[in-house]
């Protein structure tokens, strides 16, 4: 995957013309992103900016396979026909596409819990984001090392 | 007919919160992989689940193709009575199966 730079021993003016070129064609994809993520997000939450807290987001931080990693996201919540998590939803920055799992939760949950086993295509931060009841969205996120990626081959 | 493997706790009692565990043999193939002539294999992945009590819904799920082959999913559900609990796992190219399972309150 890191061979793009193999041989820097002899580095021409032309290869490093080229090599700055595709730094800078890299750099706005990886900024795109980035911005992509939160979009996804905001599209979620109906245009809404997620709080920190309330919602924990379990996972390694360091991730010998990729294929799966298991996760799982809790929701502090009394779970009561007033007062409940509506929905837990699960994004990543990097694999391609950003969406990992979206769950519907009522009163009928008696806990807004969900673990499930994940695909990482490299490291890379993920988000959980919970919808309450009253209409708030809250959010937690962590940051994952992947040794060997899953789906290496795109 | 994929193999499942749902668990349960045999006989809870009125008003605890149980877990549920769910598995599903599918390889959620995320169409971004080469199949072995080179040519790349199209998607086919588990696309929604849902739970259902007594037909009342107790649990929804969206997945995608970031979700691990076999899905494994894990959830919770307050016990109010016997009844007979109903997972459904719906996908691409048509892919349909439900299993029932029965809930005795102790």
């Amino acid at each position: 995957m890191s061979s793009r730079f193999s041989s820097p021993c002899v580095i021409s003016r032309r290869s490093l013309t080229g090599g700055l070129l595709a730094v800078a064609l890299v750099w706005p994809v990886r900024a795109a992103e980035r911005e992509g993520l939160q979009q996804v997000i905001l599209g979620f939450t109906g245009g809404a900016r997620p709080r920190p807290g309330r919602v924990t987001l379990d996972i390694p931080s360091l991730v010998e396979n990729g294929n799966t990693v298991p996760v799982t996201i809790a929701v502090e919540s009394p779970m009561s026909e007033a007062d409940h998590v509506r929905g837990i939803a699960l994004f990543n920055e990097k694999n391609p596409q950003p969406h990992v799992v979206t769950a519907r939760f009522g009163p009928r949950s008696g806990r807004a819990r969900l673990a499930t086993r994940i695909r990482l295509a490299t490291s890379q931060t993920l988000v959980a984001v919970a919808e309450m009841s009253d209409g708030t969205y809250w959010s937690d996120s962590a940051e994952v090392i992947v040794t060997l990626a899953a789906c290496v081959e795109f | 007919m994929a193999r499942t493997l749902i668990n349960l706790p045999r006989n809870p009692k009125r008003g605890e919160v149980i877990e549920i565990r769910t598995l599903i043999q599918h390889g959620m193939e995320t169409g971004y992989r080469p199949g072995p002539n080179g040519v790349t294999q199209q998607r086919d992945i588990i696309r929604s689940f849902t739970c259902l009590f007594n037909n009342e819904e107790v649990f929804r799920a969206e997945l995608h193709q970031a979700i691990a082959a076999n899905p494994f999913l894990e959830f919770s559900m307050l016990v109010t009575e016997s009844g007979i609990l109903a997972f459904t796992w719906s996908g691409d190219n048509g892919f349909e199966q439900t299993e029932t399972r029965a809930l005795t309150v102790a």
